[in-house]
């Protein structure tokens, strides 16, 4: 990694563990989602462990999109946009690595407190090793595509709403494959493998698409 | 936005914007920046380095000061440093400061490890200011750069643009208080006229 990309890395990391930072939000309204279901389902557990995978995939998503709309806003309020627009480095990578340490700190927290959630929905050992290897290598991709709708509405002063609203269209599929990857592992006959490498396959994608998509729109929001 | 707008501008030399509110002198600075694309003309840097476009050249220094309040100012002044790509070209050699030599040079040495929201309006400028002198760069855009200053803060920052001048740098300035700099042109905007649009290029 060149050295301004570890600068830009640690920097972003530092900003969103520090007071006004995304990254406990996240987790804590992560927390909030799940065990607010088994209240709302009722003491069913054959169900809780059955839509288990399900909620803690609409969690992850849901919890995802709460902190991305200050992704490229906090810098452009404070000027701090312009100027990494001119600091001579490509702007695609410059989103790949903000992405990146964005994921590390909001979305890597939701992967590790998945097993604690799973208890909650009466997961089985194996369901809640799934969910949580899916959700390792499906929330890149949530990152990855929300950071267009950040891109998006960077200049729109209240841009959360709408960026949720054009965000989770896109991480549809990747929904899709996240859950039925975790389902397939808990019902034996259906193979894991297959949703499973479609879902790394999207967030391979997602991880080419997103900073392109998303170095467009920010040049094109520097007027 | 504008018209018949031409100047060209020879190292070590300042150009200094002037105009009424709202004549586009900011804009004329974003322009130059790469941040506003331009709608037609050209903007051209002779002997800079070829893969890299003229705003890649400059330091943009504007009303905003881009600076982070949870980070410390060393924490701040050392990322703009390690990101920022410095340029030097055959006919600018400036040596870049470590962050705690420009901090020091700007009497902020004492806040280095205090969160940079802690500092006041006109030390959080200094802070701003002193990205400038960690990356060499030869192109300062600079829109009123006493903003906030006091009259102290004010001398040292000529002292640091006819430093740059020296070193044979070039500053585009939009100002309203005279700024004493070495080598000047001055470039008066105004509003077109509806008959014969045209610019004023005085030389100072």
């Amino acid at each position: 990694m060149s050295s301004w990309a570890a600068v830009l890395f640690r920097r972003d990391l530092r900003l969103s563990v520090r007071v006004g930072g995304s990254a406990l939000v996240g987790v804590l309204f992560f927390l909030a989602v799940v065990t607010v279901i088994p209240f709302g389902v009722g003491p069913d557990l054959n169900l809780l462990s059955r839509i288990g995978p399900a909620i803690l995939w609409i969690g992850a998503l849901l919890a995802t999109l709460l902190g991305l709309d200050r992704l490229f806003q906090a810098d452009r309020e404070d000027g701090t946009l312009d100027l990494m627009l001119m600091a001579g480095r490509p702007l695609e990578l410059l989103v790949l690595i903000k992405c990146l340490a964005h994921w590390v700190a909001t979305g890597l927290p939701l992967v590790i407190a998945a097993p604690l959630l799973g208890i909650f929905l009466n997961l089985d050992p194996v369901a809640t090793g799934a969910v949580t290897l899916t959700l390792l290598v499906g929330t890149p991709a949530l990152t990855l595509i929300g950071a267009i709708g950040a891109a998006l509405t960077v200049s729109l002063r209240r841009g959360g709403l709408l960026l949720a609203v054009l965000v989770i269209p896109l991480a549809i599929p990747v929904l899709i494959f996240g859950v039925s990857a975790a389902d397939a592992a808990i019902h034996d006959p259906v193979p894991f493998l297959t949703p499973f490498l479609i879902l790394c396959a999207l967030s391979l994608i997602a991880a080419v698409i997103g900073p392109l998509a998303a170095a467009a729109a920010l040049r094109f929001a520097g007027d | 936005m504008f018209q018949d707008l031409s100047f060209e501008l020879p190292s070590g030399t300042a150009l200094v914007v002037t105009g009424a509110n709202g004549i586009g002198k900011s804009s004329l600075l974003r322009s130059l920046a790469g941040l506003v694309a331009l709608a037609g003309g050209t903007l051209r840097l002779e002997d800079g380095i070829d893969d890299r476009v003229p705003a890649e050249h400059a330091h943009y220094f504007g009303h905003q000061n881009a600076v982070k309040a949870a980070l410390s100012v060393l924490e701040n002044l050392s990322f703009w440093q390690g990101f920022t790509s410095p340029v030097t070209t055959p006919a600018y050699r400036a040596a870049a400061l470590s962050p705690e030599a420009a901090l020091d040079l700007l009497g902020i040495g004492h806040t280095i490890d205090l969160p940079a929201g802690f500092l006041s309006a006109g030390q959080t400028r200094r802070l701003a200011l002193a990205r400038l002198l960690v990356t060499p760069r030869p192109i300062w855009l600079m829109d009123e750069p006493t903003s906030a200053l006091d009259k102290a803060s004010e001398g040292q920052l000529l002292e640091l643009m006819n430093g740059h001048l020296a070193a044979g740098g070039l500053i585009v300035t939009a100002t309203h208080t005279d700024l004493a700099l070495v080598n000047t042109r001055i470039l008066h905007l105004r509003t077109a006229d509806p008959v014969s649009p045209h610019e004023e290029d005085l030389p100072a």
